[in-house]
C-alpha cells in the first residue's frame, strides 16, 4: 500500500495512544413511561491500536456502548476516558470538536452525503479542520487511493456499489488521522465477499495508521478477525477475550511445528 | 416549491407596487400640469384668503416672473412660470333669469397650454387643447355644471340637461332672479348683443372689486367643458387673465392670487423651493409671500397616496406572512428528510451552531435565487400587461388611461422587494435550522 501523505496537524496527544477506559457506566433509556436499562455497571478497558469487537445479540446494548465511546451519547453515571480525556463532562461543542479531531465513524448504511462526490465526501472533514486547499486535495487523493478508489473520486455515492461506498466511508473516517475508528455493523449491508474485503481493508488501515478499530457487530467474520472480543448480554459485559489473533496464530504455529501426525 | 412561493409573493408585490406607482405619477402629472410644482402666494392666501384677492394677492407679478426666469439657479430648472388670478363671483344668464355662484380662474392661455405639455413620467395621452387659445379677451369657458344651472345646455351642446322647470321662466319675466337694475345698468356699456359673435351665449359676471364695490363684466362663452370632478365642474369659469384683472381691480394696479412655477423634473422641487424662497426674501421683502408645493395645494394628492400606501403596505405584509409560513413549512420538511444526514454530520464533528448556520445559509441562498427570478418575471409580466392594451379610468379623470404597471426603472422598489425576499428566506430558515441543530445524534442516525 502506498504511504499516506499530508499528515493532519495534531495536538499534543495526537501521537500518544490511549486506551479507552469505562468505569461504573450506566445508561438507561426512557421508553414511554418505562425506564429501560441499556447498560448496567460497565467496567472495561479497550486497548489502543487493535481490532476490538463488541459482540452480542440484538438489544444487548452493544450499539449503546459504542455510541458512548464515540461521544455521541452520554452515560447517566460513571466515567469514560477516551484519548486521555474524560468525556462525560464535556460541553456539546467540545464533544463535537473532540469527535472531529480524535474519532472516525463508519456506519452500517455508509451515511455518505449524497450531493457530494466521493472525493468531496472524504475531503469534508479536512475542510472542517481548516486544512489548506492543496494539502487537503493531496491527502484526500491518497486516502482514496489507499482504499482502492483512486479513480472513482468524481462519482456520487449513488453511482457506487455498497462495497465502494463503505470504502469511501473508511477513507472519510481516517481523514483526520483519528486515534479511534468506531464502526457500527459495517458489514451488515454487504455480501460476504465484499464484507471480507472491507474487513481486510480496515485491518490494513489499522496497521498502517496505528488506529484502534472498535466494532459493534454480530458478523462472525468480524469476530474471527478481531484481536479482542467483548461479549455483552442484557446490558452487562459477560466476557472479555483478549489477544485472540495471537492465540490463533500460536495455535496454528504449534500445529505446524507439530508436523503430521504419528 | 420554496422558490416558487417566494417568487410568487415577490411578483405580486412588485406588480401591485407598479400599479400604485403609476397612480402616483398620474396624479402628480395631473396636478403639476394644472397648477405647477410650486406656487408663490400671499402667505395667508391658502389658509383664509381665497375670497379676497385684493387683500391676499401678489403684486408686482411681472417683476417676480422676470426674476424667476432670469435667476441663474432657478431659471434652468423652470419649465413654465405663469400668473393666475382666482376669485369668486356670481354668474348670471339674464335672458333665462338664473344665476349661480362661480369660482373664476384668470389665466395666460399660452402658458397654461405649455404647462399641459409636462410629461416627465411618459404618459401616452396628450393633454387636451385649451379651448381659450386664440380667442378674444372677453371669452370664457365654463364647467358643464355651470352651463346646466345657467340653462345654456342647448347653446353649448351640453347633454344630460333637463329643460328649465316652468316656474323659473315665469319668475324670470317677473325679474325675480335677474340682476338688480342699478347693477344691470353697468352691463350694456360693455356688452355687445348676444348674436353679434356668431351665436355664442353671453353670461354676466358680478364680482366684488378691490375697492369693495361690485363690478360686472359680460363674457362670451366659448364652450362648456367637464372638469372631471363634479364640485369643480359646478363652479368653474376660466377666462383670460387680463379680463379677470380688469374685473377685480378695474383701473388699479392688478394683482394675482398665485404665480405658478412648473419645473422640468419633480426631483428638482426642494432645490427650486429654497432658491425661490431666498429670491423672494431678498428682492421682494415688502410682500408677505410664501412658496407652497403641489402636495400642500392639493390635499387630495397626499390623502390618496397615503391610502394607497396603506393598502400596499398591508398587502405586502400579508403576502410576506404567507410566504414566511409556506417556506418555513417546506424547510421543516427538508430537515426531516435530511435527519440521517444531519446525524452523520454531527457524528463526524460538525457543531450544533454550524448545522444551524448551514440551514440558514440555504434559506438565504434560496432567497437570493427567488429575488433574481422574481424580478425578471415581474419585469416580463409587467411588460406583457402594459403591451396588452388594457385601460382603466382613474378617479377624477374623464378619459381612460392605458394600464401601465411601472416596474421597470423603479430601482428603489425592486431593491426593497428583493432585500425583503432574501431576509424572508433567512427568517423562514431560522426555526427549521434550530430544530436541525438540536436533533439527538443517536436518534437521528437511526432515522432511515
Amino acid at each position: 500500500m502506498p504511504a499516506m501523505t499530508g499528515s493532519v496537524p495534531g495536538g499534543p496527544d495526537r501521537k500518544r495512544v490511549h486506551p479507552v477506559v469505562l468505569k461504573g457506566v450506566n445508561k438507561t433509556y426512557r421508553m414511554d413511561a418505562v425506564d429501560v436499562p441499556a447498560l448496567v455497571d460497565i467496567n472495561l478497558v479497550i486497548l489502543p491500536n487493535r481490532f476490538t469487537v463488541l459482540s452480542g445479540p440484538s438489544g444487548s446494548g452493544k450499539t449503546t456502548l459504542l455510541n458512548l465511546v464515540g461521544c455521541i451519547d452520554c452515560p447517566d453515571t460513571g466515567t469514560i476516558m477516551v484519548g486521555g480525556r474524560p468525556i462525560q463532562r464535556m460541553s456539546d461543542d467540545a464533544m463535537s470538536d473532540f469527535r472531529g479531531f480524535q474519532l472516525g465513524f463508519v456506519f452500517q448504511s455508509f451515511n455518505l452525503l449524497p450531493v457530494l462526490t466521493a472525493f468531496e465526501n472524504v475531503e469534508y472533514p479536512l475542510v472542517m479542520a481548516g486544512m489548506p486547499r492543496d494539502q487537503r486535495r493531496e491527502r484526500t487523493q491518497s486516502l482514496l487511493q489507499a482504499v482502492g478508489l483512486g479513480t472513482h473520486g468524481d462519482k456520487r455515492p449513488g453511482q457506487l456499489s455498497g462495497g465502494q461506498r463503505q470504502r469511501v466511508a473508511v477513507a472519510r473516517a481516517l481523514a483526520r488521522e483519528p486515534q479511534l475508528v468506531l464502526a457500527d455493523e459495517p458489514t451488515a449491508n454487504l455480501d460476504s465477499k465484499t464484507g471480507n474485503e472491507i474487513i481486510e481493508l480496515m485491518r490494513q488501515m489499522q496497521q498502517d495508521q496505528g488506529v484502534a478499530f472498535i466494532f459493534s457487530s454480530h458478523d462472525p467474520k468480524l469476530l474471527a478477525a478481531a484481536d479482542d472480543a467483548v461479549y455483552i448480554h442484557d446490558g452487562r459485559i459477560v466476557g472479555v477475550d483478549r489477544n485472540r489473533r495471537e492465540a490463533r496464530a500460536d495455535a496454528r504455529s504449534v500445529e505446524q511445528s507439530a508436523g503430521p501426525g504419528p | 416549491m420554496t422558490v416558487a412561493a417566494m417568487v410568487l409573493g415577490l411578483v405580486t408585490v412588485l406588480l401591485f407596487g407598479g400599479y400604485v406607482k403609476d397612480l402616483t405619477y398620474g396624479l402628480q402629472t395631473d396636478f403639476v400640469q394644472l397648477s405647477g410644482h410650486l406656487q408663490v402666494q400671499h402667505k395667508d392666501y391658502f389658509r383664509m384668503g381665497s375670497g379676497d384677492p385684493a387683500t391676499f394677492g401678489v403684486a408686482q407679478q411681472d417683476s417676480i416672473l422676470k426674476a424667476i426666469r432670469e435667476d441663474s439657479e432657478l431659471g434652468p430648472m423652470v419649465a413654465v412660470a405663469t400668473p393666475i388670478l382666482q376669485f369668486g363671483g356670481l354668474a348670471g344668464n339674464a335672458q333665462a333669469g338664473v344665476s349661480r355662484t362661480v369660482f373664476v380662474t384668470g389665466i395666460l392661455v399660452e402658458d397654461q397650454q405649455r404647462m399641459r405639455q409636462w410629461n416627465e413620467h411618459g404618459f401616452p395621452t396628450l393633454a387636451a387643447h385649451i379651448s381659450l387659445a386664440g380667442t378674444p379677451q372677453d371669452t370664457a369657458v365654463i364647467g358643464t355644471g355651470v352651463a346646466r344651472v345657467l340653462m345654456l345646455c342647448k347653446a353649448l351642446g351640453v347633454s344630460d340637461c333637463g329643460d328649465a322647470p316652468a316656474g323659473n321662466a315665469a319668475s324670470a319675466e317677473a325679474g325675480g332672479a335677474a340682476l338688480p337694475s342699478d347693477i344691470a345698468d353697468l352691463v350694456p356699456a360693455t356688452a355687445p348683443a348676444a348674436d353679434a359673435e356668431g351665436g355664442r351665449p353671453r353670461v354676466d359676471l358680478l364680482v366684488a372689486s378691490a375697492r369693495g364695490a361690485p363690478n360686472v363684466a359680460s363674457v362670451s362663452i366659448l364652450a362648456a367643458e367637464f372638469q372631471g370632478i363634479k364640485e369643480f365642474d359646478d363652479v368653474h369659469v376660466a377666462m383670460h387673465l387680463a379680463q379677470a384683472q380688469r374685473l377685480v381691480f378695474g383701473a388699479d394696479a392688478p394683482k394675482v392670487t398665485a404665480i405658478a412655477v412648473q419645473l422640468q423634473r419633480t426631483s428638482q422641487l426642494e432645490a427650486a423651493r429654497s432658491r425661490l424662497e431666498a429670491l423672494l426674501r431678498t428682492r421682494f421683502e415688502t410682500q408677505p409671500l410664501a412658496v407652497l408645493d403641489y402636495e400642500t395645494l392639493n390635499p387630495f394628492y397626499g390623502q390618496a397616496l397615503a391610502m394607497f400606501g396603506a393598502i400596499f403596505g398591508f398587502i405586502s405584509a400579508l403576502i410576506g406572512a404567507i410566504v414566511l409560513f409556506t417556506v418555513t413549512n417546506t424547510m421543516t420538511t427538508s430537515v426531516v428528510e435530511r435527519t440521517a444526514e444531519i446525524g452523520t454530520l454531527r457524528a463526524i464533528g460538525v457543531r450544533r451552531g454550524d448545522i444551524r448556520r448551514i440551514f440558514v445559509a440555504e434559506g438565504l441562498l434560496l432567497g437570493v435565487v427567488s429575488a433574481v427570478v422574481g424580478i425578471l418575471l415581474a419585469l416580463g409580466l409587467a411588460t406583457a400587461i402594459n403591451a396588452s392594451g388594457m385601460t382603466w379610468t382613474p378617479p377624477g379623470r374623464v378619459e381612460p388611461l392605458p394600464l401601465a404597471l411601472r416596474v421597470a426603472g423603479e430601482w428603489g422598489m425592486m431593491l426593497l422587494a428583493a432585500v425583503g425576499v432574501v431576509v424572508l428566506g433567512a427568517l423562514s430558515a431560522l426555526v427549521p435550522a434550530a430544530r436541525a441543530s438540536r436533533l439527538n445524534i443517536v436518534e437521528a442516525l437511526r432515522h432511515v
